[in-house]
This record gives C-alpha cells, sequence and structure tokens, in this order.
C-alpha cells in the first residue's frame, strides 16, 4: 500500500496538494507546541525549558514506531521509504555548523518559519539570514565539495551499525528517552522559569 | 467588551501530546510521500530557482545547481519540500491566530538589545542556512526524519547539532537567560 506516491496510488498533483496539508499540520503541532518561540527553544540549552527535547524525541518514537508497525501489517513497504544517506564528515561538520547557529539565533530552519508565521521580527531575519547560508553554500560549492562527498557510507540503518534489530533498537532508543524525559523534568524545577 | 488579560495568553499545548501530534504528522508524511519532513530543502530550492533565474549561465556550470539537478526534475519550486513549507505557514498562522499569539514583535532576553538580538539572528540563519546544506539537512529533514527512518546519518546529525549547542550555550547564556 504505502508510501501511496511511489506506489503510484495518488498522482503527482495530490502528493504535492497533501505536502500542503501535511505542512499545515507540522507548522500547527509546532506552533501550539511553543516553537515560534526563540527563548522558549533556546531554553532546552540552559534547562529552564526543556520542550525542545519532550517534542523532538517523542515525535522521532512516534514516527518510528509507526513505520515499523505500519511495515508489521503490510501497510507500507520500507524498502520504498527514502533513508537519509551517511556522509560522515558533512553530517558531523554540517551539523556543529548547524549547532552553532542554533544556540546564536535560536531558531532551526522549520521553526523560523513557524516563528515567521505569527508575526517574530527576529524569525524574519533568520530566515534571511538562512537564504544567505545557502546562497554561500551555492557558489563556493566547489571549495567544500571535497568535505560534502567524502566518507560516503551508503544508507546504513543506526541498528544495522550496532548490530540489533530494528525492534531492540527502537525499545533501547525508547528507554533511554524516557531516561532523558525524566532529567528535563528534573531540570525544569531546578533552575528557575519566567513567562515569556 | 473588554477581554481579561488570562484569555490573551493562551497556554502551550503538552509537549507529550506535541511530540506525538507531530511523530503521526511525520509518519504521515513517509505514508504518503516516502519521505520525512523538512524546511532547508525548500530554501534550497528557492536558492536554485533564484539563481538560475539571475545568472542561467552560470549557474548551469554551478556544481551546486548540477547536484540538485541529479535528484530533481523539473521546475525546482514544484517540490514536495516547497509545497509543504507553505503549509507550514498556513498552519503556524493558524495555530498563532487561534491561540491569540499573533503579534509582531522581536523576541530577546531583557539583557539584550533588540538590535543585537536580530544581529544574532542573522548570523544564526546564515551558519544553520550553510550548515544544512553541507549536512544535507537541518533539524526536520536531517535528524528528526532521519531518526524516524533509523538513518544512522540522521543520529549523527542529531548528535552534532545538540552536542555543539549544549558546549556553545554558556557563551551565549546572556543572549537567552
Amino acid at each position: 500500500m504505502g508510501p501511496l506516491a511511489i506506489n503510484e496510488i495518488i498522482s503527482e498533483n495530490t502528493n504535492l496538494f497533501l505536502a500542503f496539508i501535511i505542512g499545515i499540520g507540522f507548522g500547527f503541532v509546532l506552533e501550539q507546541s511553543g516553537f515560534s518561540s526563540s527563548r522558549k527553544l533556546a531554553g532546552v540549552f540552559y534547562g529552564y525549558d526543556t520542550v525542545v527535547l519532550k517534542v523532538f524525541f517523542t515525535a522521532a518514537i512516534t514516527a518510528m514506531l509507526g513505520l515499523l508497525f505500519f511495515s508489521l501489517f503490510g501497510w507500507i513497504d520500507l524498502k520504498l521509504v527514502y533513508i537519509n544517506p551517511t556522509y560522515l564528515t558533512s553530517a558531523i561538520v554540517g551539523g556543529i555548523i548547524m549547532g552553532a547557529g542554533f544556540i546564536m539565533g535560536g531558531y532551526c530552519p522549520g521553526t523560523s518559519f513557524c516563528g515567521a508565521s505569527i508575526g517574530k521580527l527576529d524569525a524574519f531575519v533568520f530566515i534571511g539570514g538562512l537564504f544567505i547560508g545557502v546562497f554561500i553554500f551555492g557558489i563556493g560549492y566547489n571549495l567544500w565539495d571535497g568535505m560534502y562527498l567524502a566518507k560516503f557510507l551508503g544508507s546504513p540503518k543506526i541498528s544495522e551499525t550496532l548490530g540489533l534489530t530494528d525492534g531492540v533498537f527502537a525499545f533501547l532508543l525508547i528507554i533511554m528517552a524516557l531516561a532523558m524525559f525524566w532529567v528535563a523534568e528534573w531540570a525544569e524545577k531546578k533552575f528557575p522559569r519566567e513567562e515569556y | 467588551m473588554v477581554k481579561s488579560k488570562e484569555t490573551k495568553k493562551t497556554k502551550y499545548l503538552n509537549p507529550y501530546l506535541g511530540g506525538v501530534l507531530l511523530g503521526i504528522v511525520l509518519l504521515a508524511a513517509n505514508f504518503v510521500a516516502g519521505r520525512g519532513l523538512g524546511a532547508s530543502g525548500a530554501i534550497k530550492s528557492t536558492v536554485v530557482t533564484a539563481m538560475t533565474t539571475v545568472a542561467p549561465s552560470s549557474a548551469e556550470k554551478s556544481g551546486f545547481v548540477k547536484e540538485f539537478r541529479e535528484s530533481h526534475t523539473g521546475n525546482p519550486m514544484k517540490t514536495w519540500l516547497v509545497f509543504e513549507m507553505l503549509g507550514v505557514i498556513v498552519g503556524g498562522f493558524l495555530s498563532g491566530a487561534f491561540a491569540g499569539r499573533l503579534k509582531f514583535k522581536v523576541e530577546h532576553s531583557p539583557k539584550i538589545t533588540s538590535r543585537k538580538r536580530l544581529l544574532l539572528a542573522l548570523g544564526g540563519g546564515v551558519l544553520f542556512g550553510f550548515g544544512s546544506q553541507l549536512g544535507r539537512g537541518c533539524t526536520s529533514g536531517s535528524a528528526l526524519s532521519g531518526m524516524a527512518v533509523l538513518s544512522l546519518g540522521g543520529f549523527i546529525t542529531m548528535m552534532a547539532i545538540f552536542g555543539t549547542a549544549y558546549v556553545l550555550a554558556y557563551f551565549f547564556r546572556k543572549n537567552w537567560i
């Protein structure tokens, strides 16, 4: 059955229309969870507000379990689902640069659009920065394509790399997430909060 | 009619419930399109369009544009992530409207000026934009969506993003606390 677009159950235009609908859900949930506020987002790095950690890991686990169960029920063919390829060097270096951007700017790309949609001017400026950053990467591509393409490992799953089945890895990740949620609840009590 | 102050400030959703809902949205994306959510991909589409429109001859020689074309056919603006991001703007606006949070403002710690906040937002945006290209996706496309499909790279990028932000948090504390 799924993925619907790849199995040509729905047309390309229907797929794009559903992208818009799914985007509305994405933006709505982000804003409802408080991801339109940069101070709320940055709170996770200081312990005063850990909403990012809770929403992010709950979402990853929900989707991961959903995909594993959908596959078990025969509702989706996981072989047709895109698995992000792993280029080791750029995954690390890109992540480090993004992490620096996150603590400086207080947003990530998705949340900045969410913030801008309710009128946060700092989010508009952050988005301006995003375009500049992507443009710089584009015009200087030849300077860093070596790093961009280095250490290509294919599209391995982390469960394969660790020698575990998907189910066992998922179980361990859930245990880890629960431990992190416990620490997060503790941190929010320990560090003072204010309304913003 | 006078509205009380309480109605102005609507509380946010419970984070665990928000997470489950976001997970269902991500699951829906995978079920419908066979791919996860994203954000920076839509910006890349826009930048590629701008480059090929403003300077077509030099853009076609650019490795960046070539690399984009290898994975996308047709109009770069007619892609899944562009439509999804248009939805994000609508969805965020609707949520803000229902919750009474629509307001033009610069959000910053009382310890810094709006001007400093905006400069840092610009710098952060430039870094995030650049990093999202190098890392083949941002927090949504690489980290969150990658983790849902158990991508090794997704987990690595997630740890690099959050690890770096934690390491640097001390130096930027005045901007937030």
